[in-house]
């Protein structure tokens, strides 16, 4: 009897728990729930992800995250950041523990398809590059024969590292460090002569963690493509459509020239279809989305258009151009899906 | 079902409630329960995990071990590039790890006795250094040590383009030291093998000495005469195979030095952080152990007229380790395990490669089994040795 008593009590615990998981899932309604969006950040990356003197995160990916709260609650500060290592990046992410990893994550088969993760748009068309000091002399990546080069673990950085030197005939050796400051701090004691990664992530790593900028130099060479974007789990479609729809709002507001000063004014006084339809003056979108109306109207007054988000980002702490970046009406690749 | 049954077989005709009351039943009854738990709650993980993982469109299995790394790792023990599969290098991440692991132990073993039997010197100096090296190093947390001899290494040492020489062929530069190495040659397969057979030889001497020692009271110098007979076998082969004298000689080659043999940065740090940290509890080991011997020992050796440090090496020493190996083992243990650590300093242990793996693959459960258990495998292994070795140690009651 006892046994069978004990036996029937733990069949139906198992059963009780595995129910609860089987109807786990529904992302956006736990976020609603919560009341904040959870956003998987890079620990220091300037201009993309980083904590600013007051300790609030900004940056361009970080702004993809404002977004998307904006979207939900009208209030693009309901986001609550994590910081990640390039290591630890999918794990949360498909453990649940993040909503939205938006952490200059380079969008690849792989990871689309065998991680169970869903990549929801680009928003940093970047490549991959070399930084080395000044001193030594080096002005291109073919004389890169020998060096010892700094790179972090579980990136496609290090991948295209070694496809790279392996086509061109050249030997390396690699320095593999997870945390960013830690492989930086090993670059600049001149542990590697090369540090790579992301051109932007050079540029912000010259610029902001360099003692005098002056002394490095960024090779030429960009030897392969990295589209960036936010990335959410796999298993609710309606929330990697927010995420989705989100980000694309805030590239057709820059399309449409609308920016955060001039939004309320748009919103009043625009005749154009297309911006009525964004802002939520002709209804619709929001509904679809399962969000408010003024969802975009929300990104927009609280977060800026795009450009605005890398203006103040990425070329004023970088220095970096548009370039890739641009609007596709400028000859960049930033096109965004119609909200309609 | 409490009705007691008769069944026809049954000479003693127990109810069902009787059965149940039977001490010996019950022993059996309680033990099956409680392994058919433990044995459901595992399974309940594991299925579960496997229903989730589905869930999210998650593949499994161990089939990514077979398909290319693609990324280079910098020390390797046994032939690696980008183009070899994940086991591959899961294997040279293991080699790694067993290699700081193995000279780990060995050095802080020495170390650790140094120290444990400084602390009780009777010179004030000596013992209060000790004291402080002791005390200081065990409470600060390893991985900060880590970090501390990782920071020092590259920023202590110069650029290679201005490496210092302190003897001629040894490097000493940010990127860690280099040493000259000889040039391959069959004369060095020589040496292995004589230093092998040398081994043997001075085990069959040693049995000799002792079983002279016991029959005649006379002590064999087996220290002298066992390095003699390494030295003069080894020294045989080498002049036997020819006696090559081309070495590999470091030096600076376009970015870096090459040639040579490299000891990474990442390398000394992880070495001296895990060995200076585990020294310390080695120490007080030692210490604990000699303090476990009663002094009537030493008073008897003493009163035998036998020198002190002779005592200590042939009276109290021994008899200290017979206390001393248990705990000992533990500190090995826990070297081993702290090893995991060098992922923190880039030294590509097991632990870094299969974080790489498991980002490159996707899969995190996969590779997390695989360095468990390589772990568990390890600690067992080492906790088997040492096991045997006590047992040898143990003292014979007649």
């Amino acid at each position: 009897m006892k046994i069978q008593t004990i036996l029937a009590a733990g069949a139906m615990t198992v059963a009780a728990v595995a129910a609860q998981n089987a109807q786990a899932g529904a992302v956006l309604d736990g976020i609603k729930a919560k009341g904040f969006v959870q956003c998987g950040v890079n620990t220091g990356l300037p201009g993309f992800s980083a904590a600013n003197a007051e300790g609030k995160w900004e940056g361009i990916d970080v702004d993809v995250c404002r977004a998307a709260a904006a979207a939900v609650f009208g209030d693009a500060n309901a986001v609550q950041y994590t910081p990640l290592t390039a290591a630890q990046r999918f794990t949360a992410l498909q453990s649940g523990e993040i909503d939205i990893l938006s952490r200059n994550t380079t969008a690849t088969t792989t990871r689309d398809a065998k991680l169970g993760l869903t990549f929801v748009g680009i928003n940093y068309y970047d490549g991959q590059g070399f930084l080395i000091p000044k001193a030594l002399g080096v002005s291109s990546a073919t004389e890169l024969d020998g060096a010892t080069v700094c790179v972090e673990p579980g990136t496609t950085t290090e991948l295209n590292l070694a496809d790279y030197f392996r086509a061109k005939g050249m030997s390396f050796e690699p320095v593999v460090i997870e945390n960013i400051n830690e492989a930086t701090a090993a670059f600049f004691s001149g542990r590697c002569d090369v540090y790579t990664t992301d051109a932007s992530g050079l540029a912000s790593i010259r610029t902001q963690m360099a003692e005098n900028p002056a002394d490095y130099v960024i090779l030429p060479e960009i030897i392969s493509k990295e589209p960036l974007g936010p990335v959410v789990a796999q298993g609710d479609e309606q929330w990697s459509d927010v995420v989705r729809w989100a980000f694309a709002a805030m590239v057709e507001a820059e399309e449409y020239g609308v920016t955060m000063e001039n939004v309320d004014d748009m919103k009043a006084n625009s005749t154009n279809p297309g911006i009525q339809r964004l802002l939520g003056v002709s209804p619709g979108m929001g509904e679809a989305l399962g969000l408010d109306e003024a969802w975009a109207y929300n990104i927009v007054k609280q977060v800026g258009n795009y450009g605005e988000s890398y203006e103040k980002n990425v070329t004023a702490k970088l220095g970096l151009e548009r370039g890739l970046n641009a609007l596709w009406t400028d000859g960049g690749l930033q096109y965004a899906w119609p909200v309609r | 079902m409490s009705k007691p049954q008769n069944a026809p077989g049954d000479v003693r005709s127990k109810g069902l409630v009787d059965y149940l009351n039977d001490e010996n039943v019950r022993a059996v009854l309680y033990q099956v329960v409680a392994i058919g738990l433990i044995v459901l709650a595992g399974w309940y993980l594991v299925s579960n995990t496997l229903y989730n993982l589905e869930q999210q469109n998650i593949s499994t299995g161990y089939g990514f071990l077979d398909l290319e790394a693609s990324f280079e790792i910098s020390e390797t023990m046994i032939d690696y590039s980008a183009q070899s599969d994940y086991a591959t290098a899961l294997m040279v991440g293991l080699l790694n790890t067993v290699k700081v692991s193995l000279l780990g132990i060995i050095l802080c073993t020495i170390i650790g006795t140094i120290f444990g039997v400084a602390r009780l010197s009777s010179n004030w100096i000596v013992r209060k250094l000790a004291t402080v090296y002791v005390e200081t190093f065990r409470n600060i947390p390893v991985l900060l040590q880590l970090f501390f001899w990782y920071a020092l290494i590259p920023s202590a040492f110069p650029h290679p383009r201005d490496a210092l020489e302190p003897l001629p062929g040894v490097l000493l530069t940010s990127r860690g030291m280099y040493l000259p190495v000889p040039e391959p040659d069959n004369a060095y397969t020589l040496m292995t093998i004589a230093a092998v057979i040398s081994c043997v030889v001075i085990y069959f001497v040693k049995k000799w000495a002792k079983k002279r020692q016991d029959a005649t009271g006379q002590p064999f110098p087996m220290l002298l005469a066992g390095i003699g007979i390494f030295v003069g076998l080894v020294l045989a082969a080498y002049l036997a195979g020819g006696a090559p004298t081309d070495m590999s000689m470091p030096a600076l080659k376009g970015f870096n030095i090459q040639g040579g043999y490299n000891i990474s940065p990442e390398f000394m740090a992880v070495l001296i952080g895990l060995t200076v940290y585990t020294s310390t509890y080695v120490a007080e080991v030692v210490r604990s152990g000699i303090q476990a011997v009663p002094n009537g020992q030493w008073e008897a050796a003493d009163s035998l007229g036998i020198r002190r440090s002779i005592a200590l090496r042939k009276v109290i020493l021994p008899q200290s380790m017979r206390v001393a190996i248990p705990p000992l083992t533990n500190q090995y243990l826990n070297l081993t395990k702290n090893s995991s650590l060098a992922v923190a300093v880039g030294y590509p242990d097991l632990v870094s490669v299969s974080n790489t793996t498991m980002n490159q693959t996707g899969q995190a459960i996969e590779a997390i089994s695989i360095f468990m258990s390589i772990y568990l495998g390890l600690s067992l292994l080492t906790s088997l040795f040492m096991n045997w070795f006590n047992k040898k140690m143990a003292l014979v009651e007649r």
